[in-house]
């Protein structure tokens, strides 16, 4: 009897120690479970998350030039994987690594949560001349530096030769052009134009701004009010362009970044693809540009809607950010300035497509310009399309609460999709949407 | 063992009101601590975790402003909410359509497989099985690319026939699509409860209703069904609680399905959304407990409406 009171006690107490156990454990900010092999012992570590195709490189690079910090590499997912991973760090208070790489446009949304450090104060001073004007704006909030821009993304119109040839058409110059050329293709029977993907509404918003529109104005100095501008005229006929096309079965309605997209570029489904820079890079990843399609692609400036006054627009791109979580600030500060930041990690970056790079020794290289892209057949991307469109971009203010917008945005596209509404009509909604959650977040709506 | 029963009895009766405190008290500890294990999970793993979400859900979270305590007012945002209401009318639509359609099956096979025994049924009872053992999202993942119009097998099936095939991820039959996967997936595991509990009825009844002359078809209906009455309104239940709470084949298939599923096609979906995506902690788990609701307000109504038949639950 004594015996099995003794084995309950133990197995409660074991059930009990079972629980301290799981719950000790940190996870993300953990420095155990790299993906990179730290080989430097005794050095501090700083836990770094990120997305680069090449980031194993890149850490190696920085570890074996650093012995007084080294880095500690997690891959938790690319883009909405990883910031939703941030985003429960963040509210959990516990689990953010000590750098973070995000896209331009969601630092506010976490600036505005108090969940990165103004790198200002780490020496930035040191590096301000190694970045363009534009570049430290797309990162900055105010007068504050929330991010060490990495990657752009200009934009342009990636085609295929072969169908540009079988059909007899010329690169567009204008959407009014692009139209008619997809019109054209259609009436041969060829393939679909390009894509409208309900889950890429960052490159309608870069089209919207292409046509003037100005989303979100907000200004740090009165951070409690902010402008949302949806549905004026630009925004409605961007969509209004988009849903046309989509209606009259001139381009399809295929979400992006899937196994399905994919293969319908590679089969030669989509005769243009409206992308950014980077885009090459991750289409060779996925396969593309390798086997019965080798060759076949070349990149054109990004269509106007003026010809006389082109604007040029920016899609993803991406910074080095550190979070309120990092115990040692200004180390991880300077792993932020000093990641993807070395002569070789920019080389491989730019030689292979990867990224698109803002750090001023790689873009006034003229090697860099003079490149000539094996995906594009041999083509100088960067000198006919991107650097021109990188060197013309003006920089856009993102809005503090990007996810929900953009949330909003595939889902009145999805609509526009499905023909339940017109570009016109989803843009109010969108604006009715957005407003709305502006105010229930504490905004005052202007 | 009657006797030593009364013996004990007795014994009992002649002890003190003392011994018999002590001994009571003994076997109130001894209760306890063999209770104890189960209830430190029970309590840390669901009870806690539930009354943190409510107690979470009562509050707003603005980034402006930060929280506030509001009461329901999460609750009366959810119930005219648009994404909720129609997330939510969906799975209620789905359950009355998947859950006859599963049972149905189920029902059907498990009968069969009872009155034949063959080797090719046995074989036949695994392989109908076979699907539930596949993980959710393997079998999500997979149906995913049957579908698919770029390289799964029906366009060129139907290519075969100069037909174009139908876009079981576009909008107009996502819900076939899924009530197929679903049913593809669950029908199996329910086929097996039955089966079991078929398994259990004595096959002496059987003889008795042939003596009186029934037939295999009057076996079924009089005899079998109404005896695994009971399993069948517990596997209603567990598919109305599953189906309600629906998640993660349409998680899976959004990526698929270009457009057709939205963030807030369930309301565990837009729940997840809610909490993991906008930070919305808050309103997150205002809709969990929404739905809690829900899905208790259908299963009362489900036993309600059958408890007459049977005396479960």
């Amino acid at each position: 009897m004594k015996r099995r009171r003794l084995l309950a006690t133990v197995a409660m107490l074991a059930a009990g120690s079972g629980l301290v156990a799981c719950s000790s454990d940190e996870g993300g900010s953990d420095a155990s479970n790299c993906t990179n092999t730290i080989t430097k012992q005794n050095v501090p570590v700083v836990t770094m998350w990120g997305w680069y195709p090449n980031t194993q490189l890149v850490v190696d690079n920085f570890n074996k030039q650093h012995d007084d910090v080294q880095v500690c590499w997690t891959n938790v997912g690319q883009g909405g994987d990883e910031y939703d991973k941030f985003q429960t760090a963040i509210s959990a208070g516990t689990g953010a690594p000590d750098v973070i790489m995000v896209e331009a446009d969601r630092i506010p949304t976490f600036q505005i949560q108090g969940a990165l450090v103004d790198i200002k104060q780490y020496g930035y001073d040191a590096v301000k001349a190694n970045y363009g004007e534009g570049a430290w704006k797309d990162v900055s909030v105010g007068d504050a530096v929330y991010g060490v821009p990495v990657d752009g993304g200009p934009m342009g119109m990636i085609y295929r030769k072969d169908i540009f040839d079988k059909y007899k058409i010329t690169p567009p110059k204008t959407w009014a052009e692009y139209e008619q050329a997809a019109q054209k293709v259609k009436d041969a029977g060829g393939p679909l134009f390009g894509d409208l993907g309900a889950n890429v509404p960052a490159v309608l918003m870069a089209l919207q701004i292409q046509k003037g529109a100005s989303p979100f104005t907000f200004d740090p100095a009165q951070p409690k009010s902010i402008g949302v501008k949806l549905n004026d005229q630009a925004s409605k006929d961007v969509l209004d362009y988009w849903g046309g096309l989509a209606k009259k079965g001139l381009v399809g309605t295929q979400d992006q970044f899937t196994p399905e997209y994919i293969s319908g570029v590679i089969n030669g489904k989509y005769a243009t693809y409206i992308s950014a820079a980077w885009a090459p890079g991750y289409l060779t990843g996925a396969g593309v540009g390798k086997g019965q399609d080798t060759g076949k692609f070349a990149v054109a400036p990004l269509p106007q809607w003026d010809p006389a006054n082109p604007v040029q627009v920016n899609w993803g791109g991406s910074a080095f950010s550190v979070t309120k979580q990092a115990k040692k600030p200004e180390l991880a500060a300077k792993v932020a300035y000093g990641l993807y930041a070395d002569k070789e990690s920019l080389t491989d970056g730019w030689t292979n497509q990867i990224i698109f790079p803002l750090n001023l020794t790689a873009l006034k290289d003229p090697a860099f310009a003079d490149l000539k892209v094996a995906f594009f057949d041999g083509q100088q991307a960067n000198k006919e399309v991107y650097l021109p469109a990188a060197e013309a971009y003006k920089g856009v203010a993102y809005a503090p609460f990007g996810q929900y917008y953009l949330d909003a945005m595939t889902k009145q596209v999805s609509e526009v999709i499905k023909g339940s509404v017109t570009g016109s009509q989803a843009a109010d909604k969108l604006q009715e949407d957005v407003a709305k959650y502006a105010k229930e977040q504490g905004f005052t709506v202007q | 063992m009657t006797l030593l029963t009364e013996k004990r009895a007795r014994r009992r009766q002649h002890e003190t009101p003392k011994i018999r405190g002590k001994v009571h008290l003994r076997e109130h500890l001894m209760g306890w601590l063999f209770v104890g294990p189960f209830a430190v999970v029970f309590l840390a793993f669901l009870i806690a975790p539930l009354a943190y979400a409510l107690y979470l859900s009562l509050f707003q979270k603005k980034l402006i402003g930060g929280t506030s305590f509001v009461l329901f007012d999460n609750y009366v945002k959810a119930f005219t909410d648009p994404s909720f209401l129609s997330g939510a009318w969906f799975v209620l639509r789905f359950s009355l359509v998947s859950i006859p359609l599963q049972i149905g099956i189920a029902l059907v096979l498990a009968l069969i497989l009872d009155a034949v025994t063959t080797l090719f049924a046995r074989f036949s009872r695994l392989m109908i099985f076979l699907p539930y053992a596949i993980p959710t999202v393997i079998g999500a993942v997979m149906w995913g690319f049957l579908y698919s119009k770029g390289f799964g097998p029906l366009t060129d099936i139907f290519g075969l026939f100069g037909a174009t095939a139908p876009d079981f991820l576009g909008s107009d039959l996502i819900f076939y699509g899924l009530l197929n996967v679903v049913t593809w997936q669950w029908a199996g595991y329910y086929m097996i409860i039955l089966y079991a509990a078929l398994q259990g009825v004595d096959p002496t009844l059987y003889e008795a209703a042939r003596m009186d002359g029934a037939g295999r078809w009057q076996i079924a209906t009089r005899i079998k069904i109404p005896l695994i009455a009971p399993a069948l309104i517990l596997i209603l239940v567990f598919s109305l609680i599953g189906t309600l709470q629906f998640f993660n084949e349409p998680q899976i298939l959004r990526y698929l399905a270009a457009g057709t599923i939205g963030t807030d096609f369930t309301p565990n979906m837009y729940a997840y959304q809610q909490a993991f995506s906008l930070a919305n902690f808050n309103y997150g788990s205002a809709i969990s407990f929404a739905l809690g609701g829900i899905v208790f307000i259908c299963v009362y109504a489900f036993l309600f409406f059958t408890r007459k038949r049977r005396s479960f639950l």
